[in-house]
């Protein structure tokens, strides 16, 4: 069996499970965020239950339009606020504890190797970088996970992609999952399990690892799983985490498709307008002009991307005309960077730092465009009217070439600054 | 049960996003979510769309978010029934939780056009295009996923069982 197969007959109380079985599995924990959760909470009466299955594995996170972006987005929180209040829910994080829910639980030590998570977001495969099964589902499927604590699976195929090598400089996690959705395309994981493996994993740090399994439902995928190995313990026992599971693939496990990457190979990638498959070298897209730059969101607003970017912009001005937006993804990592001196950098470049939220990824607020303007983001959509107006554009890449665009007001490498 | 209707026609990977942006994701009113239903790519469907028509689309219908509000603003419509030659994961699911009639069917598709006049039998999975004459057959949901619609979704089911 496969790890994703090992987990869910585990979660299923079976001994094995195969593909296309559907199965009924326990859940470890079950998440919603302040535009999910309202809905889901409308539901849960109707499942008959008077309390939800074990108050302290539900997550409610207010992050898509908080801190409130208008009276409607503020009475979704206060829905939030007042279920986990009446249900003694511990795990409601109010703005000034909280972030964007997929960076947060992890920090938190909400999830462990071998869990199995839903969340009512679609990037709740976030966590197969620490070797959990975890899905994005939607409202009516988390009430019923608060309710009894499981949920229905169609057991996946599993696709490998065997990484080998390191990255390059300003290569990185983006760039790789980038290149794999401009490989197979937005549909070509669809209902499956994407499976990274191979002697090239143990080059990702964490950061890496949670912005590629976070992007596999971009490329239909139900979920992204990362191994567990000495830098997941580490991170795992940091956050403290409760006791890993650990599950590794069989060597006889079969998959649909096993891919091989060597991560050396890899350049900057970008996606163009309107899918994430639209993947070009950004060395072939400096005549692209843009207007904004967004690095931050669930995909990429983790400390080390923070730093990434910070490392580009140091000494060196955003260019006139265009707004570089940075939102750290946490509390925890907003402090880091202000620590580390990064917004000093931040601020001196001409950059705005913004409160964790995912305000301008899904044309929240917080940097949403007018009619023809262009922005390159560091989140995970590009779809037609994502960041605001429907004649507005988005191109999807890594926080190096985020920063590197917003100092010369066109799509760039960073290698064009030639720092060896 | 069946359905009859005339068709909207689209084509591969029509996102959450364009079936009701994010922008209106401040609230959950069936009624007003519905009001902006596909509005970023076709902003004649609110005006045009009628109880009982049907959407039908080429391949991943509904990729991206998890927004339930996407297949709730299609239902609230009055769309009865969305034909795809595949589905995202999420709003497959989505779709089969809240009761909004879904089939995966290519060969429909690829004889269906705009306009057309097309009735569906959720029972037998039978399609007819009305306007050409054509008949083809989707897959049966598996008895798991039938119980579940039988049940009138996953409350019901999960209220039943558990």
């Amino acid at each position: 069996m496969t790890i994703t197969e090992k987990i869910l007959a585990s979660a299923a109380g079976l001994d094995s499970v195969h593909p296309g079985q559907l199965i009924m599995a326990n859940l470890d924990m079950v998440l919603g965020n302040d535009i999910t959760s309202p809905v889901a909470i409308k539901e849960f009466p109707k499942f008959g239950k008077d309390k939800v299955f074990d108050k302290d594995k539900i997550s409610l996170v207010p992050d898509h339009f908080a801190p409130n972006k208008d009276i409607k987005a503020a009475e979704q929180c206060a829905c939030m606020r007042s279920f986990a209040k009446s249900e003694n829910i511990q795990n409601y994080f109010e703005v000034g504890e909280a972030g964007i829910e997929h960076a947060l639980l992890p920090e938190k030590g909400l999830v462990t190797a071998g869990d199995v998570v839903i969340g009512a977001d679609s990037h709740t495969c976030t966590y197969g970088a620490i070797g959990a099964f975890s899905t994005g589902v939607g409202s009516t499927d988390m009430a019923a996970g608060m309710a009894i604590g499981k949920a229905w699976f169609k057991v996946p195929s599993s696709i490998k992609f065997n990484l080998k090598g390191s990255f390059k400089k300003n290569v990185s996690g983006k760039d790789l999952i980038l290149h794999i959705i401009g490989m197979i395309g937005v549909d070509g994981a669809l209902y499956k399990a994407m499976e990274f493996a191979g002697e090239g994993v143990a080059s990702l740090s964490m950061d890496d690892r949670f912005t590629v399994a976070n992007m596999a439902i971009e490329a239909g995928a139900k979920s992204g799983i990362f191994p567990v190995d000495e830098k997941t313990l580490a991170y795992l026992k940091e956050a403290g985490a409760k006791e890993p599971k650990i599950f590794s693939s069989d060597e006889d496990a079969e998959y649909d498709a096993v891919y091989d990457i060597d991560l050396s190979e890899l350049e900057c990638t970008v996606s163009y307008p309107h899918l994430p498959e639209n993947t070009h070298l950004a060395k072939d897209s400096s005549s692209i002009k843009i207007d904004q730059a967004v690095i931050g969101s669930c995909t990429n607003g983790r400390i080390s991307d923070m730093r990434e970017a910070a490392r580009i912009l140091k000494g060196r001005k955003v260019a006139d005309g265009v707004r570089c937006i940075v939102i750290p993804a946490t509390q925890k990592i907003w402090k880091e960077a202000m620590h580390e001196g990064l917004f000093d950098i931040f601020i001196d470049s001409g950059c705005v730092v913004s409160p964790p939220t995912c305000g301008p990824c899904l044309g929240g607020y917080m940097g949403i465009l007018a009619a023809g303007e262009r922005c390159v983001s560091t989140t995970n959509r590009n779809f037609v009217g994502r960041m605001g107006h429907v004649k507005s554009e988005v191109y999807l890449a890594s926080p190096a070439v985020a920063a590197a665009s917003a100092i010369t007001g066109y799509i760039t490498d960073p290698e064009v600054f030639n720092e060896g | 049960m069946k359905a009859k209707g005339s068709v909207f026609r689209y084509k591969d990977n029509v996102d959450t996003d364009v079936i009701i942006p994010a922008r209106y994701l401040n609230t959950s009113d069936h009624k007003e979510l519905a009001s902006h239903c596909m509005e970023d790519i076709d902003s004649e469907f609110t005006k045009k769309v009628k109880i009982g028509d049907i959407i039908v689309a080429d391949k991943n219908f509904g990729c991206g978010s998890s927004r339930e509000h996407a297949p709730i603003a299609i239902k609230a419509s009055g769309i009865s029934c969305v034909i795809a030659k595949t589905f995202a994961r999420i709003f497959f699911r989505n779709s089969i939780n809240i009761g909004l009639p879904i089939l995966e069917c290519p060969e429909a598709v690829d004889g269906i056009s705009a306009g057309d006049e097309v009735e569906v039998d959720f029972t037998t999975g039978v399609i007819v295009n009305v306007t050409t004459g054509k008949t083809y057959k989707a897959e049966p949901f598996p008895p798991f996923m039938q119980s579940l619609i039988e049940a009138g979704g996953l409350a019901e089911f999960i209220k039943e069982n558990y």
